[in-house]
C-alpha cells in the first residue's frame, strides 16, 4: 500500500537526523508515540508532538520508559502503528517490554539515538555501544531486527523500512542511530506519498470461530487482529499455544520460541542489507555502520591513494548479522578492519564469521567523539601487511 | 424414568458466567477460598448488566495471582508485564478511544512495581477502570511483604512482622485525581458488582480496591484461620461509610475495614483535554485521532 499523503512532507528539506526520523515515522503511517525525554533523542518526540495533531496522531509523554514501551505495544494491538524513541539509559528500561513485544509479536519501532555509556555516560555525545544490547538486551531467546542509518536522509528512509519490517515479520524493529547522525543536519529529500511503499498490517480474513492468533502462516508469521473487532483474543507474555493460551511445558516452549527465532533467522537472506564501497578488488574490508562508516571513508581514500586495495562493507541491517556475506568474503580477502564506537561488539560477530580465514582488526573508540580517520588508516595499513 | 426425564437429569446446567469466561481454561489456578474468583464474578455480573457492547471491552492484567484474570475472561484480554498493565491499557485506549479498558490486577502489580504508572494515569485522568485486588502480600511468589502489608503482619520476607507503613490506596487514588474511588471486600459481591457497573459507566480514571482473602499464605502465616474465617472477619469488621474522608481509610492489621464509595466526581479525561485544547490552539488544522488503517 502507498503512504497516506497527509503525513508526508514531500519536498527538499534541511533536517537533522532526529527530525528526519520523525518525518520517516509520519510517512510510514505511525500515529502513536509514547516516550520519555532523553538526550540526544528528544527532538524526535518534539517534532512528532508538533506534527501529530495535524495528522490525527496521538503523542503521550509517559512517566518513564517502561510505561512508554508498554503503551507502544498496547497501541499496536489497538490497531495503530506505534513507536517510541530513547537513548541508552531509557533503552535499558525498555528491555523488559521489548521482550514482551517480541513475545506478543507486536509490530512496533524503537529508535535508539545512541550516546556514550555505561550508565549516564555522555548524554550529549555519541556512542555505538548498545549494539549487543539491541540484540540480547531482554531476557530469554528471541530474534530482533536492527538497522543503522548514517545520514539524515537515511534516518528518514530507514524509519519507513523499520515500520515495514516490523509489520512483515511482526517483531519490534530497532533503529540504532547515534548522537552524531541524530544531530547532523543535511539535505533530506522526501518523495511524494505515492512513491512510498508501506507494508500493510497482516490482518486475518478468518472469522473469529476459525482464527488462532498465533497460528503461523507458511512464512512462520501469524496473522493479526486488533482489539475491539470481536475476536476475543487472549495475548500473553507467558509461553503460549496457537490459541494464545498459556502452556507451561517444554514442548510449547520449543514450538513457540523456536518459531520466534526462526522467523527471523530463516529469512536472513531477505534481511541482508549492506552497502559496498570499492569492494570489487578489495583485499582489506572495512566493516562498519552508522556514523563510523562515514568516518571510515577518508581513511579508505587515503589508503587507496597509496595503492592499498581496501573497500568498505557497511551494514544497514545490523541484526540479523550479515553472516553469510562475511563468511563468503572471508574466503576471498586478506583482512577485516572493524570500525565501531565501542570496545568490540559487532567486531566479535565479524571474528566469529571469519573463523580464522582472514585477519580481523578492531579500531575501538569509547564514544564521545568519532574516530580519527588516521587511526582507521593505520589499521588498514596494518591489515594490508 | 423416561428418555426425556433422563435427558433432563443428566443435562449439565450452563455456568451462569459461561459467555464471559473462557470455559476451555477452567479449572483456574487460584486456591480454594481465594477471593479473586469472587471479584471476577462481580465483574462478570457488572458486564452482564452493562449496555456496553462486549466486543469493545478489553481487560488488561499485569503479573501475579490477579494478573491471571485476563486469561479467564472471554473478552479481548492482555496479560502484560509486571506493573505495566496501566500503561499497556493506556496505549490501547489511545489507539482506539472506542474501547472500554479495564485493568484487573493485584496490589503488588498496581501499587508496588506499577505505582508510578498508577499515580500518573490518575493524574492524567486516563479513561480506565482499575480493579485492584488487595490481598496484602505478593501471593504468586509465596507471600512476601507488599506495599499494602499492614503493620506487624507476618509475611515470608517479614518473618518478625512488617514494620513498613503500607499505602492507603484509596487516598492515593483520590489525591492523584481519580474520579471514582470505592473499596469493597470479597464478601460484598453485590455492592462490588454495583460499583464496577458505576465505574464502567463513568468516564475517567476509576479505582476500586477489592480486599481479598488469601488463606494459603496471608491467613496461614498470620494464624487467621480458614478462608471462611476471613469472610466472617470481613462480615464482622467491615464498616460501610460512603463518602468517607479517604485519609481515614488506612488499613491496620485485623482492625475494622472501611468500605463504600468514597469519590464520584467529574474531571475532563486525558483525551477530552487533548482534543479540546488542541482544537482550541490549532482550530481547523487539528485532526482528531483516527489515523490511517495500518
Amino acid at each position: 500500500m502507498k503512504a497516506d499523503p497527509k503525513g508526508v512532507l514531500t519536498g527538499e528539506h534541511y533536517l537533522d537526523g532526529d527530525h528526519a526520523c520523525s518525518e520517516g515515522a509520519l510517512a510510514a503511517g505511525c500515529r502513536f508515540l509514547a516516550g520519555y525525554p532523553i538526550t540526544p533523542s528528544t527532538e524526535v518526540a518534539e517534532r512528532i508532538a508538533e506534527r501529530f495533531p495535524e495528522v490525527g496522531g496521538i503523542f503521550i509523554q509517559m512517566e518513564d520508559e517502561m510505561g512508554s514501551m508498554a503503551a507502544v505495544i498496547g497501541a499496536a494491538w489497538g490497531g495503530v502503528k506505534s513507536m517510541t524513541v530513547t537513548s541508552g539509559p531509557g533503552f535499558s528500561l525498555m528491555m523488559e517490554n521489548i521482550g514482551l513485544a517480541a513475545m506478543m509479536e507486536a509490530p512496533c519501532v524503537v529508535i535508539n539515538v545512541q550516546r556514550g555509556g555505561p550508565s549516564t555516560g555522555l548524554p550529549t555525545l555519541p556512542g555505538q555501544a548498545d549494539m549487543m544490547q539491541a540484540r540480547w538486551g531482554s531476557h530469554g531467546d528471541y530474534e530482533i531486527i536492527a538497522l543503522a542509518p548514517n545520514s539524515p536522509q537515511e534516518c528518514f528512509e530507514l524509519v519507513i523500512k523499520a515500520f515495514n519490517l516490523s509489520e512483515q515479520y511482526r517483531v519490534p524493529v530497532l533503529l540504532m542511530t547515534d548522537e552524531c547522525v541524530g544531530h547532523m543536519t543535511e539535505k533530506v529529500v522526501i518523495p511524494p506519498a505515492d512513491k512510498i511503499e508501506l507494508y500493510p498490517r497482516r490482518y486475518t480474513k478468518l472469522p473469529p470461530s476459525e482464527y488462532l492468533p498465533f497460528k503461523p502462516g507458511k512464512d512462520m508469521i501469524p496473522e493479526m487482529v486488533k482489539a475491539g473487532d470481536g475476536y476475543k483474543i487472549h495475548i500473553t507474555g507467558l509461553t503460549h499455544d496457537e490459541k494464545g493460551y498459556p502452556v507451561m511445558n517444554w514442548q510449547a516452549q520449543e514450538k513457540l520460541v523456536r518459531r520466534l527465532v526462526d522467523k527471523i533467522r530463516l529469512h536472513e537472506d531477505q534481511l541482508l542489507d549492506v552497502e559496498e564501497t570499492q569492494m570489487d578488488d578489495a583485499q582489506v574490508v572495512i566493516f562498519s555502520y552508522g556514523i563510523s562508516s562515514r568516518v571510515s571513508i577518508p581513511a579508505l581514500q587515503k589508503a587507496r591513494r597509496e595503492g592499498i586495495k581496501v573497500g568498505l562493507l557497511r551494514s544497514i541491517i545490523c541484526w540479523p548479522f550479515p553472516e553469510k556475506k562475511i563468511r563468503e568474503l572471508a574466503n576471498k580477502v586478506k583482512a577485516f578492519v572493524v570500525v565501531e564506537m565501542n570496545y568490540g561488539q559487532m567486531y566479535f560477530e565479524v571474528e566469529r564469521c571469519v573463523a580464522g580465514k582472514a585477519k580481523t582488526l578492531l579500531v575501538p573508540h569509547g564514544g564521545g567523539w568519532v574516530h580519527d580517520p588516521e587511526d582507521i588508516y593505520k589499521a588498514i595499513k596494518e591489515a594490508a601487511k | 424414568m423416561n428418555a426425556t426425564q433422563i435427558a433432563q437429569a443428566t443435562e449439565i446446567a450452563e455456568h451462569p458466567m459461561e459467555g464471559l469466561l473462557r470455559m476451555d481454561r477452567i479449572p483456574h489456578i487460584w486456591c480454594s477460598t481465594c477471593g479473586i474468583g469472587t471479584a471476577v464474578t462481580s465483574f462478570a455480573e457488572a458486564l452482564k448488566k452493562s449496555t456496553f457492547p462486549l466486543e469493545k471491552v478489553c481487560v488488561v492484567s499485569g503479573i501475579g495471582c490477579t494478573g491471571r484474570v485476563a486469561g479467564y475472561i472471554k473478552l479481548d484480554s492482555f496479560h502484560s508485564t509486571h506493573g505495566r498493565a496501566i500503561p499497556f491499557a493506556t496505549g490501547l485506549k489511545l489507539a482506539n478511544p472506542q474501547l472500554k479498558l479495564v485493568v484487573f490486577s493485584g496490589d503488588g502489580d498496581i501499587a508496588g512495581i506499577g505505582g508510578n504508572h498508577f499515580i500518573h494515569a490518575a493524574r492524567r485522568n486516563m479513561d480506565l477502570v482499575v480493579l485492584c485486588v488487595n490481598n496484602f502480600i505478593y501471593a504468586m511468589t509465596g507471600g512476601q511483604t507488599a506495599a499494602t502489608t499492614p503493620l506487624t503482619a507476618n509475611t515470608s520476607t517479614s518473618p518478625y512482622g512488617n514494620f513498613e507503613h503500607p499505602f492507603n490506596l484509596c487516598h492515593l487514588a483520590e489525591s492523584c485525581g481519580a474520579v471514582y474511588v470505592a473499596r469493597w471486600t470479597a464478601l460484598h459481591v453485590r455492592r462490588l458488582a454495583r460499583s464496577i457497573s458505576e465505574a464502567l459507566n463513568k468516564k475517567g480514571f476509576s479505582f476500586i480496591e477489592i480486599i481479598c482473602p488469601c488463606s494459603t499464605l496471608y491467613a496461614r502465616r498470620n494464624r487467621l484461620g480458614s478462608g471462611l474465617d476471613l469472610m466472617k472477619f470481613y462480615h464482622d469488621n467491615s464498616v460501610i461509610k460512603h463518602g468517607a474522608d479517604t485519609r481515614e481509610l488506612g488499613i491496620e492489621f485485623q482492625k475494622k475495614i472501611i468500605v463504600g464509595k468514597f469519590i464520584d466526581r467529574e474531571r475532563p479525561t486525558f483525551l477530552d483535554s487533548h482534543n479540546a485544547w488542541l482544537k482550541h490552539r490549532l482550530q481547523d488544522k487539528f485532526v482528531e485521532h483516527g489515523g490511517p488503517e495500518c
